[in-house]
């Protein structure tokens, strides 16, 4: 891989001589990657690039299938926190790093309760302490005026773009420093996904993000950073405005200009 | 480069840079023809040339247009941007570059009517002015095979032509110290030179776009120097 730019940024994650197997098939080659702090980073790639097992890693979703084994570190700075490392429990690893996954998936509970949760698992009993906090997320997942009247609604009642913005608040809700998103608009329509769109790009000011997607334009739009993976490696890291106007390496560039197959 | 999934989308590209080989012949020979009016004193031709200007116009904004298109439809990125996105502003330089050659002949025509007062006749113009008609052509042959070789050669070339322009500036001058009565003439003669001189300049935009193009690398406002530094690199 080329060396990513020289960037004076505070890290809040890195990726060091990450590999990847599911049992046999090395799926994940050597990646090293940082991820600034408040900054949008989106990972693209054609399917089966492990772009989707990258982002998985972070809150140690593999450790639930046998056969699964990687190498390497995920460091969370500053306390250099290896998140892959056995004896961190990747219970509290999830506390830190919460992630929202391609289709809503909204618990068959209420609004309310959807975004409670989290905090109640940590044990939070008190009710104004819920009730702040389920309307803080909720506000800063741009949804709280148009459920404040309806909070013990059913979640499913609502429509896919607010379930997914719900979902956004539910992984809001107990504060955690990266957001990891996994093609969070490929079931909405442009309406919705433009306004996920829009608060990713307000969320960046208070937490760190890492965004996977198929749409290129997608992550031309909302990130800072761009990686690009091919065959389980990280090709090509930048800068988002010098990865779609002049990438360094031609395979990126076949990838993004259509070129590519 | 090789070619998109979308065989559509080469399409579109491909037609951008065939109208604006087109064009720039047009503009060429809108030029040329401007040039052998001046030096023949060619009325009729004068009055082609600028009637054919509106054909420029009409290429200028067919092919914004369809870059525009371009833009909308498939959101092209990296070479391809850079592509459209240079495409829209040669296009600009040609159409200005048509202007110039409008103005040339309108120049000669008020030379024409004012009749035998003062030089006519500067064989530097008429030779710069074939200087600067090849770089056009050589430009736009550069630019459909991203040449940045050639592209560097075109700003010297440009350089070139300035330094024509002063001596031809200085040669009225004489003129115009010598016998006050060439006064309107050699001005309208400086005029030309002028336009040749500008026609140059634009020839020289189309150059750094090649560069840009090419190389990712926006080489404006750099000197042939700094361009030069600029295609070496990496």
């Amino acid at each position: 891989m080329l060396h990513p730019p020289v960037t004076n940024l505070p890290i809040k994650a890195e990726v060091r001589n990450f590999n990847f197997f599911y049992g046999n098939f090395h799926a994940l080659k050597n990646v090293n990657l940082p991820l600034c702090e408040k900054k949008v980073t989106a990972m693209i790639g054609p399917s089966g690039c492990g772009k989707s097992t990258l982002l998985r890693s972070f809150n140690r979703m593999h450790d639930l299938y046998p056969g699964n084994r990687y190498e390497g570190a995920i460091v969370l700075h500053p306390d250099q926190t290896n998140l892959l490392d056995p004896r961190v429990d990747p219970i509290e690893v999830r506390m830190r790093l919460s992630m929202v996954f391609q289709k809503p998936n909204p618990f068959p509970k209420s609004i309310y309760e959807n975004v409670a949760y989290g905090l109640r698992v940590r044990g939070i009993k008190k009710r104004s302490i819920l009730d702040d906090k389920v309307e803080e997320a909720l506000t800063s997942a741009a949804l709280w005026h148009e459920v404040k009247h309806r909070l013990k609604d059913m979640a499913f009642a609502l429509s896919g773009g607010q379930q997914q913005r719900m979902c956004i608040a539910r992984a809001l809700a107990t504060a955690p420093e990266i957001l990891l998103f996994d093609e969070p608009t490929s079931a909405l329509d442009p309406i919705a996904t433009g306004s996920i769109e829009e608060l990713i790009n307000e969320l960046k000011h208070q937490i760190t993000i890492l965004i996977v997607t198929h749409n290129m334009q997608q992550a031309a739009r909302v990130s800072d950073f761009t990686a690009y993976m091919y065959l389980g490696e990280l090709i090509e890291f930048g800068n988002t405005n010098e990865i779609f106007i002049k990438p360094r390496d031609k395979r990126t560039e076949d990838y993004i200009t259509g070129r590519f197959g | 480069m090789s070619e998109h999934l979308s065989r559509q989308f080469d399409a579109e590209l491909d037609g951008i840079r065939a109208s604006l080989t087109r064009m720039g012949g047009m503009v060429e020979e809108q030029v040329r023809s401007a040039l052998t009016a001046f030096a023949e004193g060619d009325r009729d031709l004068i009055e082609l040339v600028i009637a054919r200007d509106a054909g420029v116009d009409e290429m200028e904004i067919a092919i914004d247009t369809a870059c525009m298109h371009v833009i909308a439809r498939r959101q092209p990125t990296a070479i391809d941007l850079r592509m459209v996105m240079s495409a829209g502003k040669v296009v600009t330089d040609l159409e200005r570059i048509g202007d110039e050659a409008k103005k040339i002949a309108r120049a000669t025509r008020k030379i024409l009517e004012r009749g035998s007062h003062g030089p006519t006749q500067i064989l530097e113009v008429r030779h710069t002015g074939e200087l600067a008609a090849t770089m056009l052509n050589r430009v736009l042959d550069a630019f459909v095979r991203l040449d940045i070789e050639t592209a560097a050669d075109i700003v010297r070339c440009d350089r070139e032509i300035d330094q024509h322009f002063r001596a031809i500036v200085r040669q009225l001058i004489t003129y115009m110290m010598e016998d006050p009565r060439t006064i309107s003439t050699a001005l309208d003669i400086v005029f030309i030179a002028k336009s040749v001189e500008r026609i140059g300049d634009h020839c020289k935009n189309v150059a750094e776009d090649i560069v840009y193009i090419a190389k990712g690398r926006d080489v404006r406002h750099m000197g042939l120097d700094g361009l030069k530094r600029e295609i070496a690199a990496e």
